[in-house]
């Protein structure tokens, strides 16, 4: 059991570095994810499953649909103003 | 006169190195090391121009200032977490409240889950205050991101998934049974781990892929702008009424007269289910409101 711990918490180290470092926003946004989903089984060994629920539920679901839509709009707001610049 | 041209031409310089950038971000296929070469020359010649406009020296200070409030801020923040007791160890000022809820919480709230007790319960107020900071956060996005009804949303403004059969097939199974688990977390938030917050970021988390996978028109015929405006009221107003008198009598709870109930059955202990269930449904509202702002604009 200690070394799982031990996994996962490195996991979630390896993890946060790497959604900083790398340079593509999108890797970014899905390592952020899984950091998420490592946190949240962090938080049912920590014997907080309501916590575990809600992280797994925000972190890795909710806040990485926005981020994508975000991205997304991000690429369109560039194509829209060369579109307009055509006109 | 001589700066204004610079600065002129230093804008239209900038702009042709962002549309550079733009191309080069739908070539993906580029060989990788043009790509570093030229992302390398656009750095030396913004350092240039920086340079000639005297920011150079600025920009110094600033990576030294930023690097001298990092490493100050992470030293005091591990100094803070070293001073921390060990978890799970005894702890004389901790254990004194901590002991007092696991002893009396069940008694005096009719809770199950002791969580739920605390934070519906003893702290309900300071639940209220948190229930009102997600509706503001709801709010500032509604302000900032939503369009006039009588624009019409250009076609390539909106990107479809509906034609996507593996997300409908996928959608038709997960979608009743995440919505259904959403809600069963709601309503057994005093029985079992949960309650309102999570329940509701699960039901909005359902709501959501219902509207990727079946198209935001069949979503908005589900949630109208009308049930959406009502139901968050409505919630919010019953929590109010329920523990807002708190602010007048300096955070002292009133008997409310319900019975507490058989703890362990599913209506007992009072006011908390109908508070998660208030809860609950602001946070779902609130989860599927900023989806909605983000992905259209509006809620049609």
């Amino acid at each position: 059991m200690e070394i799982f711990k031990l996994i996962l918490l490195l996991l979630l180290v390896v993890c946060a570095v790497c959604a900083t470092l790398s340079k593509r926003l999108l890797v970014s946004v899905i390592i952020f994810m899984a950091y998420s989903l490592v946190m949240s089984i962090v938080w049912i060994l920590l014997e907080s499953p309501d916590l575990a629920i809600t992280e797994a539920a925000v972190g890795a679901g909710v806040s990485g649909i926005l981020f994508l839509m975000t991205l997304k709009k991000i690429h369109r707001t560039e194509i829209e103003t060369e579109d307009e610049d055509q006109d | 006169m001589k700066i204004k041209t610079k600065i002129k031409e230093f804008v239209e310089q900038s702009r042709e190195w962002t549309e550079s950038f733009s191309d080069m971000s739908e070539k993906r296929d580029l060989p990788r090391e043009r790509v570093r070469r030229e992302e390398h020359m656009v750095d030396r010649l913004m350092e240039e121009k920086a340079g000639h406009m005297g920011l150079l020296k600025w920009r110094r200070l600033y990576l030294v200032l930023a690097t001298v409030c990092a490493v100050t801020l992470i030293v005091v923040l591990l100094t803070t977490v070293a001073m921390l007791p060990v978890f799970g160890e005894h702890h004389e000022y901790m254990d004194t409240v901590a002991q007092y809820y696991i002893d009396h919480a069940l008694e005096e709230t009719g809770a199950m889950n002791i969580v739920a007790g605390m934070i519906l319960d003893y702290r309900a107020f300071d639940t209220l205050g948190e229930s009102f900071v997600l509706f503001t956060a709801l709010n500032c996005v509604l302000i900032l991101l939503r369009r006039d009804f009588q624009e019409e949303y250009r076609l390539h403004d909106y990107y479809d998934l509906t034609r996507d059969p593996i997300l409908r097939r996928v959608g038709m199974v997960v979608i009743p049974c995440v919505v259904s688990f959403g809600v069963y977390v709601m309503l057994n938030g005093h029985l079992s781990p949960g309650g309102g917050f999570s329940g509701g970021a699960i039901f909005g988390a359902g709501l959501i892929f219902l509207s990727l996978a079946f198209g935001d028109d069949f979503a908005a015929r589900l949630v109208s702008e009308k049930l959406f405006k009502g139901v968050a009221a409505v919630a919010l107003g019953f929590y109010c009424l329920a523990k807002g008198y708190s602010f007048f009598t300096g955070a002292n709870h009133l008997e409310s007269g319900i019975s507490l109930g058989t703890p362990g059955s599913i209506f007992s202990s009072g006011l908390i289910l109908p508070l998660n269930v208030a809860v609950g449904f602001v946070v779902t509202l609130t989860m599927y409101g900023i989806y909605r702002m983000f992905r259209r604009g509006s809620f049609k």
